[in-house]
């Protein structure tokens, strides 16, 4: 299609040389490089391009960059569709492919707004209201509100570009190369200051690109691009475009993404799409700029309502004329200016409505050269459906009633402008304060006490004088704070606007049932705000959750101001006594992709691997993660299902030796001389007494009596200990004993040194083992009175020194072997070549846990940090001769009284399995309420009892030992008969383990 | 943040580890504590909107547990010092 409503010349931003063709739902349209798909379409006289949030009204393109709510748009095919795209930032390139969002059957005419049925739904609070009974109505409604309400869809596929992370330090941040920005970085730029520029556009420049103006005698986008040539010779400046700083923190901290492809036809497969930015800077200047504000009238959404700036940078930028009829519409004198240029470049301007009482000097000078300029007037209204063809007019009073009847003027664009917001999210982000400046009507940052300064329009400073000086001042201060010998260069003279004053409008009273959108995004109108407050949700916060105002991807850039100003009113406060709501990060939305960079799948967090993991890799180990190390849950074989091979696996042991990689248990090496002491105050058993060569089994409490880690250590020397920890914990126990040595007790001499990744430790169990320990290592005595339960020794297999425990988790003979991790897999095949006699196999996590099951051990499943000693059985435990932690809590009422769950055993009647995640009750019914008297914490299939068993944590579960009962779990729709027993299953005398 | 460690200097937030507030001191003797006293010390601490003196481990370094004043509101630290003392006051 033509571009008919491209100018025949000018546009600073287009290459009319180039032309490009891309696509728009069926059509195939062109525009020239430099477009963005945005000033592409408007270009072609395309008003249409999606549907809204709720309503599914028509909307076109309202703003020219990151603010803009309404212009989303799919961008891209198949994996590369992204949703959600603003048109108006979005590059053009050689058959890019555009298509619209939100709209069923298609864009012209979408159903649901054909019949009104949004309409209907969807007033402010409806989720609140519709859902607040129950919650079934949400499982039934679900379908239908996700279908009519939405944005765009993402693609099914994962994403096949990469992105990269990269990290820098710099003196100085600059954020925004408008005439401020520039100025800024010149200034601290050429005084030698480290410093980084960043810009979201394509171009520095910012308004200086967008609105004709005037600096030093010539334009103001060559005066930039001298800059921009002046900062690119400097090697002390990094200069990056198409970069947005999405989030502004506390101690200099910065977040930037960078968009490398996102514009390119056939990118390099080897170029990442985006660069996610980690910068920490000496110091920051924000000169972000301003966004200008619509002013609500009845059907101001329409398609051909667009913010006046907006109207004037696409003229300007791209010659591109948004229409050919117009009224403009505005509270300040920024219109008069823009009449002229849109005028001169063949626009029809059939009315200039200034919405202030008075005439100014511009109002006059552009009476005077016979525009239609009225006075004390508002546009009351827009009329035309999926575009603009007429806007209703009428004379208001000074409190912005209106007066009289209005007139129609037909038009295809109405220009709006309402004064500007100063984009302070960078500053209120990194916890700067803001004030509400009277004069303005906006909120501007508030310097004192801020991180970082702001400069030019996002200050409040919207003349182009005013911007430069701040500029060149705020550059030259930070550079000089930063150590820098900075001159601050004058201040260039310039031609430019005078926006002059601009009283603040935010809504044109207008008839009942009429629609005066103020969060075009997520259609929020007037009468939505008026809602919210008569039903009380008069705080910002709750107006913002109310309503969704300014919840939609722009985060209410146009709209949030306003929005709070109506609030206000109807309050009968001040703006300001109503307050902002919080301004979070990131300033414009970007991929998560872009946030995780290298961080996915496989390489998305590194595997901590045990000696012996290419064995267990190559052996058919299927992986599991425990606290990021990857452990074989068993070893899958072929002509057996998994559960098979646990059989087996856990048979093994029970009947003949079984190995395990026990790797991953944390340890700690404690030395000291008051080692043993701090033992005791630390377990609640008394360690002091443990001869040198043996070891203990101890369980540690958190301060509030409940358990907090449980396992096995040894005395090595007098002041020497090896403790072992859950694989789990290993760390939090690190930090723990750590904080009691250096807070607590300062005065004991204790080094705690965590030794995990040191040492290899594989666990050999079952019948056969001591005659297997005895192959490996000829020397050692293994016999039972020369090496007893809970002792350790030092050994050699194959000359290298090992440390071996005898201790047993399955309940069979068994000893832990510990090496240097440098020789675990050495040791690990050492064992299994001499195991091959010994009827050897290796099991995984899988039989582990079903061995520990089946002798009642506890494990985090129990232990979930609500859990007493005495819960689990171990009161005895507990030390009556002396302190330790968590002591004093437990004879708090709390844990002593009567009813608490209790550890018990649960079997399953045979053939029956136990379902996951059950609850215990004394029914079967899985949909009656009925009293839950516990739940089943872990489970398994007993190859050695040949039934199900689990361990349950059940109300005063010692004294209902014998109880049938049911395991019932309505997340699955099963339940089972079970039994509660007694939690050990397996040779509960421990004669087995003691040989 | 960037959290000065004592021993490490100034280093990123995500190399240390929250511990709890400081002004929680663990009592001496807890055996002599009545239910009312030992739980007002397990359980309740104020949530200063401002002003907070915390413990922070320095995890990814030195394994040191330190003392931090922090306002929780603006993330400015005033002081950063071992457990017991001296007190450094942070350059701002």
């Amino acid at each position: 299609m033509r571009q008919v409503w491209r100018t025949d010349s000018g546009g600073n931003g287009i290459d009319r040389d180039k032309t490009i063709y891309f696509n728009f739902n069926q059509f195939r349209l062109e525009g020239y490089l430099g477009d963005t798909v945005a000033s592409a379409l408007l270009a072609s006289g395309t008003r249409l391009v999606g549907r809204s949030f709720k309503y599914h009204r028509p909307r076109g393109v309202f703003g020219i960059g990151s603010e803009e709510p309404n212009a989303l748009l799919h961008i891209g095919e198949g994996a590369r569709r992204t949703p959600n795209v603003r048109a108006t930032v979005q590059e053009l390139y050689q058959d890019l492919k555009a298509e619209s969002q939100n709209h069923w059957p298609s864009l012209q005419f979408d159903l649901g707004a054909a019949v009104g049925v949004a309409g209907a739904l969807f007033p402010a609070g409806f989720y609140y209201k519709t859902f607040i009974g129950s919650p079934k109505r949400w499982l039934y409604y679900e379908k239908h509100i996700r279908r009519m309400a939405g944005l765009g869809e993402p693609p099914v596929e994962a994403d096949p570009d990469h992105y990269a992370h990269r990290h820098a330090h710099c003196d100085l941040l600059i954020a925004g190369g408008g005439p401020a920005g520039l100025a800024a970085a010149l200034a601290a730029g050429r005084a030698g200051a480290q410093v980084i520029l960043v810009d979201e556009g394509v171009a520095l420049g910012g308004n200086l690109l967008l609105a004709p103006q005037q600096i030093d005698g010539e334009p103001g986008e060559a005066w930039a691009a001298q800059a921009a040539a002046e900062l690119d010779a400097l090697p002390n400046v990094r200069v990056m475009t198409r970069t947005t700083l999405a989030g502004s923190y506390e101690h200099n901290f910065f977040t930037l993404v960078e968009r490398l492809t996102d514009h390119l036809a056939a990118p390099d497969a080897h170029r990442p799409r985006q660069r996610f930015w980690t910068v920490r800077a000496g110091d920051a200047i924000f000169a972000a700029g301003a966004i200008e504000r619509p002013i609500a009238f009845a059907n101001n959404d329409r398609p051909g309502v667009m913010l006046l700036s907006a109207v004037r940078g696409y003229l300007a930028r791209y010659g591109v004329l948004a229409g050919k009829t117009a009224v403009l519409f505005a509270n300040n004198d920024s219109v008069y200016n823009t009449a002229r240029e849109l005028q001169a470049a063949g626009m029809r301007i059939e009315a200039v409505v200034d919405s202030r009482q008075a005439m100014s000097e511009a109002a006059a000078a552009a009476k005077a050269d016979g525009f239609h300029v009225l006075i004390g007037h508002a546009v009351v209204g827009a009329r035309g459906m999926r575009s603009v063809r007429g806007a209703e007019i009428a004379r208001i009073d000074a409190a912005g009633k209106v007066k009289g009847v209005a007139n129609v003027v037909y038009c295809d664009l109405i220009a709006v402008s309402g004064g500007w917001n100063p984009a302070v999210h960078l500053h209120a982000q990194s916890k700067g304060q803001m004030a509400f400046r009277d004069d303005l009507a906006a909120f501007v940052p508030q310097s004192a006490g801020a991180p970082y300064q702001s400069a030019g329009a996002c200050a409040g400073v919207y003349d182009l004088a005013s911007c430069l000086q701040q500029g060149f001042a705020a550059g030259a201060v930070a550079a000089r704070a930063l150590g820098y010998d900075a001159e601050e260069p004058l201040a260039p003279p310039v031609e430019a606007d005078n926006v002059g004053n601009a009283p603040p409008i935010w809504a044109i009273e207008a008839p009942k049932g009429a629609r005066l959108f103020v969060d075009f995004q997520n259609d929020v109108t007037t009468k939505d705000i008026g809602l919210a407050h008569r039903e009380n949700y008069v705080s910002v916060e709750h107006l913002k959750r109310y309503t969704t105002l300014g919840m939609g991807t722009d985060q209410g850039k146009t709209s949030n101001v306003a929005g709070l100003a109506m609030m206000a009113a109807k309050r009968g406060e001040a703006i300001p006594a109503v307050g902002t709501t919080t301004f979070r990060p990131p300033f414009t939305p970007f991929p998560f992709n872009a946030m995780a960079g290298g961080h996915q799948g496989e390489i998305g967090h590194p595997v901590r691997r045990t000696a012996a993991h290419e064995w267990h890799a190559a052996n058919g180990g299927v992986w599991t993660d425990a606290s990021g190390w990857a452990r074989p849950m068993y070893y899958a074989t072929e002509g057996m299902t998994p559960q098979e091979r646990i059989n087996q696996e856990v048979l093994a042991v029970r009947e003949t030796v079984g190995v395990v990689d026990v790797s991953t248990l944390g340890k700690l090496d404690i030395q000291g001389r008051d080692a043993a002491a701090f033992l005791d105050r630390v377990y609640t058993n008394t360690w002091s007494t443990l001869k040198v060569g043996r070891g203990r089994y101890g369980i540690m409490l958190r301060e509030d009596g409940r358990i907090f880690d449980d396992g096995v250590t040894m005395r090595l020397g007098e002041d020497h200990f090896h403790m072992t920890t859950t694989t789990n914990h290993s760390g939090a126990v690190f930090q723990f004993l750590e904080y009691l040595l250096q807070v607590v007790w300062p005065e004991l001499k204790v080094f705690v040194t965590p030794v995990t990744e040191q040492w290899f430790t594989a666990a050999v169990s079952g019948p056969n083992a001591r005659a297997l320990l005895a192959d490996l290592a000829p020397d050692l005595d293994v016999s039972n009175e020369a090496f007893p339960m809970m002792a350790v020794r030092e050994a050699e297999i194959s000359g290298i020194p090992v440390r071996i425990f005898r201790i047993s988790f399955s309940g069979e003979m068994a000893f832990e072997i510990n090496v240097d991790a440098d020789y675990g897999l050495a040791v690990w095949n050492k064992i299994l070549e001499v195991g091959s006699a010994h009827d050897l196999r290796t099991y995984g996590t899988e039989a582990m846990g079903t061995l520990r099951i089946e002798k009642g051990h506890f494990t985090h499943a129990e232990a979930d940090g609500r859990v007493a000693p005495d819960d689990l059985g171990l009161a005895k435990m507990v030390s009556a001769k002396k302190d330790s932690i968590g002591k004093r809590s437990l004879s708090l009422p709390a844990l002593t009284e009567y009813g608490r769950l209790q550890l018990v055993g649960v079997i399953a009647s045979e053939g029956a399995s136990i379902p996951i995640g059950s609850q215990i009750g004394a029914s079967d019914d899985l949909d009656a309420p009925q009293e839950i008297l516990g739940h089943v914490t872990s489970h398994a299939y007993s190859a050695t009892l040949g039934r199900h068993i689990g361990l349950a944590l059940v109300k005063n579960g010692r004294d209902m030992l014998g109880r049938h009962l049911y395991a019932v779990s309505p997340v699955m729709g099963e339940s089972t008969a079970i039994e509660l027993v007694p939690s050990c299953f397996y040779d509960p005398d421990g004669g087995k383990q003691r040989g | 943040m960037l959290i000065p460690c004592p021993w490490c200097g100034p280093r990123p937030e995500d190399e240390f580890t929250f511990g709890e507030d400081a002004s929680a001191v663990p009592p001496a003797d807890p055996a002599s504590l009545s239910d009312q006293e030992w739980t007002d010390y397990l359980y309740f601490r104020d949530n200063p909107k401002g002003d907070h003196k915390e413990f922070w481990f320095h995890r990814a370094s030195c394994h040191h547990w330190f003392i931090l004043e922090r306002n929780t509101v603006t993330h400015v630290i005033a002081a950063s010092y071992p457990p017991g003392g001296p007190v450094t006051e942070v350059e701002q």
